[in-house]
């Protein structure tokens, strides 16, 4: 019998914010991401920079010294496209940091969208040109080839699984929402139902949650959490294989600043995990290695990480969302004919599911999550400013003769 | 003949269309030989303005004025203080501190007549009949129903100082025969107090177009066979922008290549946001904030049709704005413009497929847009050449003043 197991998994990633681009704009400048003004939130550089000091370099130190400390340590890593750009061009040392990592052999990559896209619900051939890419960067930046895929907020559905499937990856990962699971629980490997080969890991959202939400809350009963207590809960958990701990990995440093004590959490955590001879790490490929598919799990309905819905209703839930996105992929083909890479990538960077995320009322008024992770003022000025960036790109359309 | 004039704001401390208007026919009134005493809330350089004595009330910067609120503030007037904490002056502290600063100060003035200019000036006006026992003209641009998009609606504690300004008044000025109709209903005002004395454009002291226009976008498109629709203005429900939301969104349907382009902003901005989505039209409905200035002008330039959707509009000053900036006008039939400008099209603010149809037809229809226009246009010019409005005032003041000797 194999040892339990936790599978962590950190999500890297950041979009490309549209500055305070105005319908003056359009037409002038086709500049939408590079917002120069000092010190604003929608300076993507300045957002790099910060979170590059607060958090990918003091985490991948540690993430350096734990790896070379316990040896049984693996874990998983995804980045997308546009944070290696991100990262190649304004914070090349937190770069090498992570290149650090992934060359002890024991930190496996993921497979995504480049572009953090909810394409593979807008555009089929748009969205497996982009899985695409995201491999050969991957490829090309740290020499891996992704054998798992994770989709763009977790958002999974049996069509999803299938398609997976069939592009031969042998593992994916999903929300442990319990829609899904039924009775079963999120600690097994699980195999989707309509597929032959493909096997699903789904995040144990409650303890994940515990670290990425919850950690730095004093008002919740679980406060303060250390490494001893959270194995604890670990190990007095009968019905488990593995432990899906699924976060973004700006969680250390950034969602969860150091006074929180965050890092000395991730310092602990390994060790007092491997005091017991039976537990140990693993990556999401070694867990469906070691593992037999306990069941098989049916998601009609696609499920996504965010918020108490857990679908797709903080990206595409109001109508100013829907119209935005519907909007841009009544581009595809005019834009992709083109053939003008530029054109084509600030089409792509447009995509990325963050800027539908910033455009989500659900909960505007009460001032929630949601406009924690806003560079905009509220929701309407996000809109505005995606929206005239999309007029722009149908000018740049009409200046090559494409009827718009 | 001397006149003391209240009034709450002034160029370019304005909000809307009546400060605008002031300055028109003050500068009009001066013409004629009027020496004008104007008392602002507020202490601000106005050095651009020679043709009259511009006094404030009281030494308070602007910017406080501002942002206790305005005349379209009305419903931001209430009687309950916040309690405990600091805070600025609100609405009704502005206002009775002017009517103090203007009783104190009416003793040492000389005038023979007070022209007040709607109700945030009434009570000091009143103070200022009271003191000096000089006749009171009340000069309305707008009243409370209108603001409040509903009749016999709006604030009470606004009514009530309305009612009692324009009892008190000795003539009512109306600038619309919609406002003078609307007194009546509203108020029991007697038909023969009410002069209609209707707003202009001062179309020598407008900025002419310089240069490429500001909405680039927009005018790159034109060649492309898309036509825009403007509407300039405060995003209030008296403006009645989400009626023209939904005829534009019709409009859209048998005109895709359209756009419609709302420049200013109000409490209804984020509503009018989402209204659009809701409709469909958010790829075709563009939202630019409050603007001043060139891109205030050039967006009536780069219009092919400009919409005053208003329920209610005393007058509709922007409209004619349109028209000097070479935009046809498509008016609600409640709308003072509507009075004096016969080449415009008009329609029921509420018949969204009727305005839709006419959207649709200017759009479709260069010809038919450059007509409107051009016709609009000169009888624009020919308001202006013979604008009476400082004779009608002139004969206002002169018969106020004889019944007090008399």
């Amino acid at each position: 019998m194999s040892k339990k197991a936790i599978v962590l998994y950190l999500h890297v990633h950041q979009p490309y914010r549209v500055r305070h681009y105005t319908i003056f704009d359009a037409g002038v400048s086709h500049d939408y991401f590079n917002d120069q003004t000092p010190n604003v939130p929608t300076n993507n550089e300045f957002i790099m920079h910060k979170i590059a000091e607060k958090s990918y370099l003091p985490t991948n130190r540690r993430l350096l010294q734990i790896l070379k400390k316990h040896p049984e340590f693996h874990f998983s890593l995804s980045l997308t496209g546009t944070v290696i750009e991100q990262l190649e061009a304004w914070a090349p040392e937190a770069l090498q940091s992570f290149k650090d990592l992934i060359s002890t052999g024991r930190v496996e990559i993921l497979a995504e969208t480049y572009h953090h896209s909810l394409a593979f619900f807008y555009s089929r051939p748009e969205f497996e040109a982009q899985v695409k890419m995201h491999e050969d960067k991957i490829q090309e930046v740290f020499g891996q080839k992704p054998k798992v895929f994770r989709n763009t907020e977790l958002a999974y559905n049996n069509d999803l699984a299938y398609w997976a499937d069939k592009a031969g990856y042998k593992g994916i990962i999903a929300e442990g929402w319990e829609k899904s699971l039924g009775w079963r629980n999120s600690n097994y490997v699980y195999q989707p139902t309509y597929t032959d080969n493909i096997r699903l890991l789904m995040k144990n959202y409650r303890l994940s949650d515990d670290i990425a939400f919850r950690f730095g809350d004093h008002s919740w009963s679980g406060w303060p959490l250390t490494a001893d207590k959270f194995t604890n809960w670990l190990n007095e958990t009968e019905n488990a294989d593995v432990f899906n701990l699924f976060m973004d990995y700006e969680t250390f440093g950034e969602h969860q600043w150091d006074e929180t004590g965050i890092f000395e959490f991730l310092e602990h955590l390994p060790k007092q995990w491997l005091k017991s001879q039976d537990n140990t790490f693993m990556t999401v490929s070694q867990a469906i290695d070691a593992f037999e598919p306990s069941d098989r799990v049916d998601t009609p309905n696609t499920t996504t990480r965010a918020d108490t819905e857990r679908d797709l209703s903080a990206w595409v839930g109001n109508s100013m969302q829907t119209g935005a996105i519907a909007a841009l992929y009544a581009l595809e083909k005019k834009i992709l004919d083109t053939k003008d890479q530029t054109l084509i990538e600030d089409w792509r960077k447009l995509q990325t599911s963050d800027h539908f995320y910033y455009m989500c009322t659900k909960w505007f008024n009460d001032g929630d999550i949601h406009a924690y992770f806003s560079p905009y003022e509220n929701p309407y000025e996000g809109f505005i400013a995606y929206m005239n960036a999309y007029h722009d790109i149908c000018y740049r359309l009409s200046e090559k003769g494409i009827e718009i | 003949m001397k006149i003391l004039m209240l009034g709450w704001e002034l160029p370019p401390y304005n909000a809307g269309g009546m400060g605008v208007e002031c300055v028109r026919l003050c500068k009009a009134l001066s013409k004629k030989g009027v020496d004008i005493e104007f008392i602002v809330p507020y202490t601000a350089d106005h050095s651009n303005i020679d043709y009259m004595k511009i006094r404030p009330a009281h030494p308070q910067d602007v910017v406080e004025v501002l942002k206790a609120g305005t005349t379209y503030d009305s419903s931001r007037y209430i009687n309950v203080k916040s309690s405990g904490e600091a805070h600025s002056l609100d609405l009704q502290d502005q206002v009775e501190l002017y009517e103090d600063a203007v009783g104190r100060m009416v003793p040492a003035l000389e005038f023979d007549v007070i022209h007040a200019h709607d109700w945030l000036t009434c009570r000091a006006a009143i103070r200022a009949k009271m003191i000096s026992g000089r006749p009171l003209v009340i000069h309305m641009h707008s009243i409370e129903s209108d603001r409040s998009g509903q009749i016999h609606g709006g604030n009470p504690l606004v009514r009530e100082i309305e009612a009692l300004g324009l009892q008190m008044a000795d003539r009512i000025v109306a600038v619309s025969e919609i406002t003078k109709k609307s007194i009546i209903r509203e108020y029991d005002i007697p038909e023969d107090k009410i002069e209609v004395v209707h707003n202009n454009l001062d179309m020598a002291a407008l900025p002419p177009l310089s240069e490429e226009n500001e909405y680039h976008y927009l005018n790159h498109m034109k060649q492309y066979g898309y036509r825009i629709v403007v509407n300039v203005g405060r995003l209030t429900i008296q403006k009645g922008l989400s009626h023209l939301l939904q005829a534009f969104a019709i409009a859209t349907q048998y005109r895709p290549k359209s756009f419609l382009l709302i420049v200013g902003t109000g409490e209804q901005y984020h509503e009018l946001i989402t209204l659009a989505s809701d409709l469909g039209i958010g790829n075709k409905v563009l939202f630019t904030d409050f603007q001043r200035g060139k891109r205030w002008r050039d967006a009536f330039t780069v219009a092919d049709l400009y919409v005053l959707p208003s329920p209610t509009e005393p007058f509709g000053i922007t409209a004619l704005e349109a028209i000097n900036y070479d935009t046809p006008i498509l008016v609600s039939k409640e709308t003072g413009v509507a009075e004096v400008i016969q080449n415009a099209l008009r329609v029921d603010y509420w018949d969204h497929n009727e305005m839709a149809n006419k959207i649709v037809g200017v759009l479709d229809n260069d010809n038919l847009r450059d007509e409107l226009n051009q016709n609009a246009f000169k009888e624009l010019e020919r308001l202006n050449r013979s604008d009476g409005t400082a004779d009608k005032l002139m004969s206002i003041y002169k018969r106020q003043a004889a019944e007090v000797t008399a």
